[in-house]
């Protein structure tokens, strides 16, 4: 039997490490090299394929890029976002000598605030849209899931409500982000009309699509696991006449929580998916903006940076995910959940 | 306390598709205090139908189970039930698994100290006061039932219902943990039924073995009192043949008498499923 902590393992950065270390550790030579080689292997085949199929595609932006186009691409990005921090930087430090300046000079109150509330607005670099992309996305999740987790653990547990509301999710489960948008975009823009407060409109409609597509994965997983706790444990709960409270605190809902983690991995996939698009077609800012615009932009550059982006979204995914998983194995007794 | 638990004429029908089930049809048992009753009998024909109506987790259509004179109406801990598969809650530790049932039966008669203490007491029992942080997940499966076992005990009910508690088990794990219920049976004295499908488990453990006829319509066939002296030594009794001859009369029935339908030279069952052995001895 493998010894497993009994502790849940945090999400301490030293302990995976130790723990990857660990399973590196007992694999033996010949699987350490297929853990490692075979991987590898692969992805040198795939670059390769790539860089030898790229040249072969000639486009009305010049030919396919390949790995290494990319590869510049991403490190001009990078520069970029370098210069325009450095920017950004040297312009609040002009900002505020002039304010000194200008209290100095003993100027009106009223002037100083203005000066104050001078705003660095240059444009957004690629790492700028990769935050308000995920700030975006995280908003929406969050947003789904304070809804979809209790609504779905109150549907579970009451058939009636169950049958109820079963209609309505599988009416609203298909719904593509794209149909969802003008309709979110209308109502934010009439709810939220004229107010240009912290949360931009342009923030809140994406946020908002993400939220209705990702609602449904975790209140159906949540519904299902709260709904499918073993009979034998129930059993338990009527030979010790739990009440109701006790019964859902310590029994129904801790054998829900691997459904939930499934509802909300599946809910964080499809919400980081829909967010793409939501922003390419919406004109958001965030990551599926910056595709579009370099697609209009046209440029010889363009398409190789249209490539770092999509591997952008792919590896942030990818992340995403993986930090789920880790939540889950912080969180959930069933250590059982694997990576797929 | 002569009818301790009195099991009347409990029968019950299920709905099915194919019309309704009669999976018990007049079951009859008298259970003394502190009397050791095994039920036996071939797969599917009502045993932990038998113990779940006990339990008050099925609801018998016909007759009814009187408990120290009250009829049983609902499940309770004073007929705590081991389950077949240790039913333990994943999420909790080897501790919490049965300080939950502690703390749900002696809320308001033991303080939290003592119900600190008596948890651990019956932890010690079935000796695993090593684990008490571990997960179900984490320890043996013989270690589980062990738990399962503490938190039923712990219950301190008026019958212990075992639904073959060491079935899922391997034969070595199951001789400990058979000498283990004996040890505790021994200084608890508590009221048992227990299911089980193991001829000798049924011999060494029981003061009496039920045998049940084969369902539909089961009902208990005979009742075999076993007159060995306790406490029961598993080597010693190998070579007696007192425990031998209670061990054929026991292969006997199940083989010779009732076999499964369609098998062998036993008597064929009857067409409308409708059993007919009589009871050899009178019951109780």
């Amino acid at each position: 039997m493998k010894t497993i902590p009994s502790r849940p393992a945090g999400v301490q950065p030293r302990r995976i490490l130790a723990r990857l270390a660990g399973t590196l550790g007992r694999l033996r030579p010949a699987d350490l090299g297929r853990a490692l080689v075979v991987p590898a292997l692969a992805l040198a085949a795939f670059l390769l394929l790539w860089s030898a199929g790229a040249s072969q595609l000639r486009t009305s932006l010049g030919a396919l890029p390949g790995p290494v186009q990319v590869w510049e691409q991403a490190a001009a990005l990078w520069a970029e976002h370098r210069a325009g921090r450095q920017k950004e930087a040297a312009f609040y430090q002009r900002l505020r000598k002039r304010v000194a300046a200008a209290e100095a000079a003993g100027a009106p109150p009223e002037r100083i605030a203005r000066l104050r509330a001078h705003r660095y607005t240059g444009p957004e670099t690629f790492i700028d849209q990769v935050l308000t992309s995920l700030a975006t996305v995280a908003t929406g999740f969050l947003l789904a899931s304070l809804i979809a987790i209790p609504l779905g653990v109150v549907i579970g547990l009451n058939t009636t409500l169950y049958q109820a509301f079963n209609p309505l999710i599988q009416l609203f489960k298909p719904v593509s982000p794209l149909a969802w948008l003008p309709l979110v975009t209308l109502v934010v823009s009439a709810l939220y009309a004229g107010q240009d407060g912290a949360l931009s409109k342009a923030f809140l409609t994406s946020a908002i699509t993400v939220t209705l597509c990702c609602l449904w994965p975790t209140l159906v997983n949540t519904a299902v696991g709260v709904a499918g706790v073993s009979k034998e444990l129930l059993d338990v709960s009527r030979v010790l006449r739990l009440g109701w409270i006790t019964k859902t605190v310590k029994i129904v809902l801790p054998s829900a929580v691997p459904m939930m983690f499934t509802g909300l991995r599946l809910s964080l996939g499809i919400g980081w998916m829909v967010l793409i698009a939501a922003e390419m077609l919406a004109q958001n800012p965030g990551l599926g903006k910056f595709v579009w615009d370099e697609f209009q932009n046209g440029s010889s550059n363009s398409l190789a940076r249209i490539m770092v982006a999509i591997l952008a979204i792919g590896l942030i995914g990818f992340l995403l995910d993986r930090g789920m998983l880790a939540l889950q194995r912080a969180v959930s007794w069933d250590r059982s959940a694997v990576l797929r | 306390m002569h009818n301790y638990l009195d099991i009347d004429h409990v029968g019950i029908t299920f709905p099915t598709d194919a019309g309704p089930l009669t999976v018990l049809d007049g079951v009859n048992l008298t259970v003394r205090k502190g009397e050791f009753v095994t039920l036996i009998g071939h797969s599917g024909c009502g045993k932990s139908t038998v113990l779940n109506i006990v339990a008050g987790l099925l609801r018998a259509t016909e007759g009814g189970v009187v408990l120290e004179g009250r009829e049983v109406d609902e499940p309770g801990p004073d007929r705590a039930v081991v389950f077949q598969n240790h039913a333990l809650l994943p999420w909790l530790t080897v501790y919490d698994n049965v300080r939950l049932a502690v703390d749900q039966v002696f809320r308001k008669t033991k303080s939290k100290q003592e119900r600190h203490d008596w948890t651990l007491h019956n932890l010690a029992l079935v000796h695993m006061t090593h684990a008490l942080d571990r997960k179900p997940g984490e320890i043996s499966g013989g270690m589980k039932q062990r738990v399962g076992i503490a938190r039923a005990l712990a219950m301190e009910p008026k019958v212990l219902l075992m639904d073959e508690p060491f079935g899922a088990l391997d034969a070595l794990t199951r001789t400990h943990m058979q000498d283990s219920l004996m040890e505790i049976q021994a200084r608890l004295n508590n009221t048992v039924i227990m299911i089980t499908h193991d001829v000798d488990e049924a011999v060494l453990l029981s003061d009496r073995i039920v045998m049940m006829t084969n369902g539909p319509a089961a009902r208990v066939g005979e009742i075999l009192e076993i007159a060995l002296p306790r406490p029961r030594d598993r080597l010693a009794l190998a070579e007696d043949p007192t425990f031998n001859h209670y061990r054929a009369e026991v292969v006997r029935f199940l083989h010779e008498r009732h076999q499964p339908p369609g098998a062998g030279d036993g008597p064929p069952p009857p067409a409308d499923g409708a059993a007919q052995a009589a009871p050899l001895r009178a019951i109780g």
